[in-house]
């Protein structure tokens, strides 16, 4: 088949190529629609799972449907059964990482933009090993900072508070953000600074009024980078905060280890769905810029 | 003075961000490697005792099951993430219809925390009610799958669990890889008599050499640090069977306050990754230069 089509034309070849290809097209779609089911079993299990009684659990299998709408384990996992010492339920912990998102994402975004700025439009001499030295933030293993950042928590007297963990994750985000924002604007052409700069604009000035907005795509990737890392972040929360002060995640995990005498998986599988619904709702409305913010050279850590 | 301030603003403005992570990060891994270096218990100690806490570790059992489970999962993950991401973009690239929708399903995984998802996995792997039961139900009445308790294979659920979280990832680095190639050398490749098969396999995927470096890197860099997952699925168990490194870390710091041994154990850590990290960073920063 390949000798005799060497000197056909491109469109005869497609031509060709469309109807023996049948075949090959059917191929393609069940390998594709097999993966996805991988894909989505396990949260079609999750959401099916939190719809049913622990009875309908124990008599059914993995995928059967629901048989009714059964919204209890959602409030259970969400507001507890009202019942003192031992009831461990979500909302207080879901709070608690609202708390430590919102200045986290806030400081560590902020940081970053400026100092991509000063990196890329106000270089100066070895401003690229001051790039690298941030950049290999991104990597450490953050195993190698847990004791002394432990310590200093304690001395700072906000060890298994929220606002130790802001300052952890603010920390740990500079790295991230400063590539992101660093590599956003190395591509902003310098001259449109230059001429702010014969005009007499200053450091601020320029930065607010040519930089800033223009930056609204790099803002979002950042800021969705940096949101799905601290809320699903589970080391630093685990290690730096138990008890009352701890993030979702944290929760989750201790409730779902918690073995009191029955196993309730279907109030375990409501609690994971609603850890893990912030970041996929930001997923679903804005997957462009998560995508973006992936594959743009950074390591999630 | 004005002059000075309006001058050095730049520097001024870069101080925190270096400041910080000179103090966060590299102090602080300095502060950890001299810990490595004595024999400090519940709280740290600052007289020098030489190599003794590496060699405690290297003659720890659990330190070498938890080196052992390292280097299986690293390898399966690898591969099974590879395979599966390139599979994927390849067939994707097809001008599938739905490709978005396959798309978000593929890398939905990705937003969620291992903690969700090994919450998920841990309930389907169980044996009494996930998909043993599933199978035994549907008339497969010998149909075992209890990895999850079994010593021997607990450790190769996480790769499950970590394959189907991260593959996606792959996936989307390649595609974007494929299609920043130029559809012209596909189309000439194709009039001179190249199949598809051939179209991949020879020209695309060598063109793909640094795709495959970044995912080699990342995914390496994922398996190092896994921690979140581990403790999710099986918290080491059954027995210490499953222990990873980053899991070997905490537990001998908080739990067992090994303080000197835990340092020793996330320098190792550290090295593994630097080792990995450091010829990639020059690689990308000479790329960068060379343009």
């Amino acid at each position: 088949m390949q000798d005799s089509l060497k000197s056909s034309s491109y469109q005869q070849l497609e031509q060709k190529s469309k109807y023996t290809n049948i075949f090959l097209r059917w191929f393609l779609y069940f390998i594709l629609i097999l993966f996805a089911s991988y894909f989505i079993f396990p949260l079609y299990v999750m959401v099916v799972t939190s719809l049913k009684t622990m009875e309908e659990i124990r008599q059914g299998t993995l995928l059967s449907w629901p048989r009714g709408l059964n919204l209890e384990s959602w409030a259970v996992a969400w507001g507890g059964r009202g019942y003192g010492a031992g009831d461990t339920f979500l909302r207080p912990y879901f709070w608690n990482s609202i708390k430590m998102v919102v200045p986290a994402v806030f400081f560590s975004t902020f940081i970053g933009a400026m100092t991509g700025y000063v990196l890329t439009k106000w270089r100066f001499k070895g401003d690229q090993w001051v790039f690298l030295f941030l950049l290999f933030g991104c990597f450490i293993p953050f195993q190698a900072i847990l004791l002394p950042m432990a310590r200093t928590l304690g001395v700072l007297g906000i060890s298994n508070s929220v606002i130790g963990l802001v300052l952890v994750h603010t920390v740990y985000g500079i790295p991230f953000t400063t590539l992101f924002f660093r590599n956003y604007y190395i591509s902003v052409p310098t001259e449109l600074v230059k001429a702010a700069r014969i005009d007499g604009a200053g450091f601020f000035k320029i930065f607010f009024k040519i930089l800033l907005p223009i930056s609204a795509p790099i803002i979002v990737v950042t800021v969705i980078w940096q949101f799905t890392q601290i809320w699903n972040d589970f080391l630093f929360g685990s290690t730096f905060s138990f008890g009352e002060a701890a993030p979702i995640q944290v929760a989750l995990n201790n409730m779902v280890l918690s073995s009191t005498s029955v196993k309730e998986y279907n109030v375990d599988m409501a609690s994971a769905i609603i850890a893990g619904i912030p970041t996929l709702i930001v997923y679903v409305l804005a997957g462009k810029y998560f995508i973006r913010g992936l594959t743009s050279g950074a390591v999630k850590g | 003075m004005f002059k000075w301030l309006e001058k050095n603003l730049p520097k001024i403005v870069m101080a925190p961000a270096v400041g910080l992570i000179g103090w966060f990060v590299y102090g602080f891994v300095l502060w950890t490697l001299y810990i490595s270096f004595t024999n400090s218990k519940i709280l740290p100690k600052y007289e020098l005792w030489g190599f003794g806490q590496y060699e405690k570790l290297w003659a720890s059992r659990k330190w070498l099951i938890a080196v052992d489970n390292l280097l299986i999962f690293t390898a399966l993950f690898l591969i099974f993430c590879v395979v599966i991401g390139i599979i994927l973009a390849i067939f994707l690239d097809q001008k599938i219809r739905a490709e978005g929708l396959l798309r978000t399903i593929y890398l939905y995984p990705m937003a969620l925390s291992f903690i969700v998802t090994g919450t998920a996995w841990k309930w389907i792997l169980n044996p009494t009610l996930g998909i043993q039961k599933m199978f035994r139900d549907w008339g497969f009445e010998n149909f075992t799958f209890d990895w999850l308790v079994d010593r021997e294979m607990a450790i190769y659920t996480i790769v499950i669990a970590g394959v189907w979280q991260s593959a996606g990832f792959v996936m989307a680095l390649f595609l974007a890889g494929l299609r920043s190639v130029e559809d012209e050398i596909v189309k000439a490749a194709k009039i001179d008599g190249a199949s598809l098969f051939t179209v991949y396999w020879k020209i695309l995927l060598p063109m793909m050499r640094p795709v495959f470096f970044t995912s080699f890197v990342i995914l390496v860099h994922i398996s190092i640090k896994s921690y979140d997952l581990i403790v999710a699925l099986t918290q080491g168990g059954p027995g210490i069977s499953t222990t990873m490194p980053a899991l070997y870390m905490t537990q001998t710091a908080f739990h067992k306050s090994q303080v000197g041994l835990s340092a020793a154990s996330a320098m190792m850590m550290f090295m593994a990754v630097a080792a990995v990290i450091i010829p990639y960073l020059y690689s990308e920063l000479r790329r960068e230069n060379a343009r």
